[in-house]
């Protein structure tokens, strides 16, 4: 059946994303890195999965269940390694050794939680 | 569709490993609640893969309630984080 081969390719690559995301969070060498493989390829892989299941049983109430989930990952875990990045920054997590730029160093005073933007003042300047 | 279930099972489960392992390693403490929130998600896809294994959609209602929880604890540890840091200065 048709609908059965759609189904296990949204399975597999919905599985596969996750081991990936896994793998990535085991082997990155730095908090920062790790949280991007975490969020984005373990979303994708959550989204592949349900759109699994959505095809697998056609009825309304499934599909805007799995819809409703999907939408919700996808809207909150963005937010949720956004803030994990922000206090791991504010933590002062170290960095991998490679890591060429540091956008907010000098620019963000941690007590007021403001950003200064590079053209208001110097960057060196805190 | 038993077999592909069954190498689904397999690649959530060794992915539940990877993660289980960064999550005793650390170091740091923002790692562990990454790896936290990582396994939530692996459980979210156990749950809609063994929806289809046993045939009862009634079970998506516990893909809701786990999505949610995970964004609730991850903020939860993000602010507890925050709050810390600040402290410490």
């Amino acid at each position: 059946m048709a609908s059965d081969v759609l189904v296990a390719v949204a399975l597999l690559a919905g599985a596969g994303f996750i081991f990936v995301a896994a793998l990535g969070v085991v082997r990155f060498p730095d908090l920062f890195t790790r949280m991007h493989a975490a969020s984005k390829a373990g979303s994708l892989g959550l989204g592949c999965v349900l759109v699994g299941v959505a095809i697998s049983f056609p009825e309304p109430a499934v599909i805007v269940k799995c819809l409703l989930v999907l939408v919700f990952v996808f809207l909150t875990t963005p937010i949720a390694a956004h803030m994990i990045g922000r206090a791991a920054y504010l933590l002062k997590v170290p960095f991998w050794k490679g890591t060429v730029a540091d956008d907010l160093a000098g620019r963000y005073s941690a007590d007021r939680q403001t950003l200064r933007s590079a053209s208001e003042s110097p960057p060196g300047e805190r | 569709m038993e077999l592909v279930l069954s190498l689904v099972f397999v690649l959530l489960a060794g992915a539940l490993f990877l993660a289980f392992f960064r999550l005793a390693r650390g170091p740091s403490l923002p790692d562990r609640v990454i790896a936290l929130d990582l396994i939530s998600i692996i459980i979210a896809a156990m749950i809609g893969a063994y929806v289809i294994w046993v045939q009862q959609p009634v079970l998506l209602d516990a893909v809701t309630v786990v999505a949610v929880v995970s964004f609730f604890g991850a903020v939860a540890c993000a602010r507890y984080l925050e709050r810390r840091s600040s402290d410490g200065e």
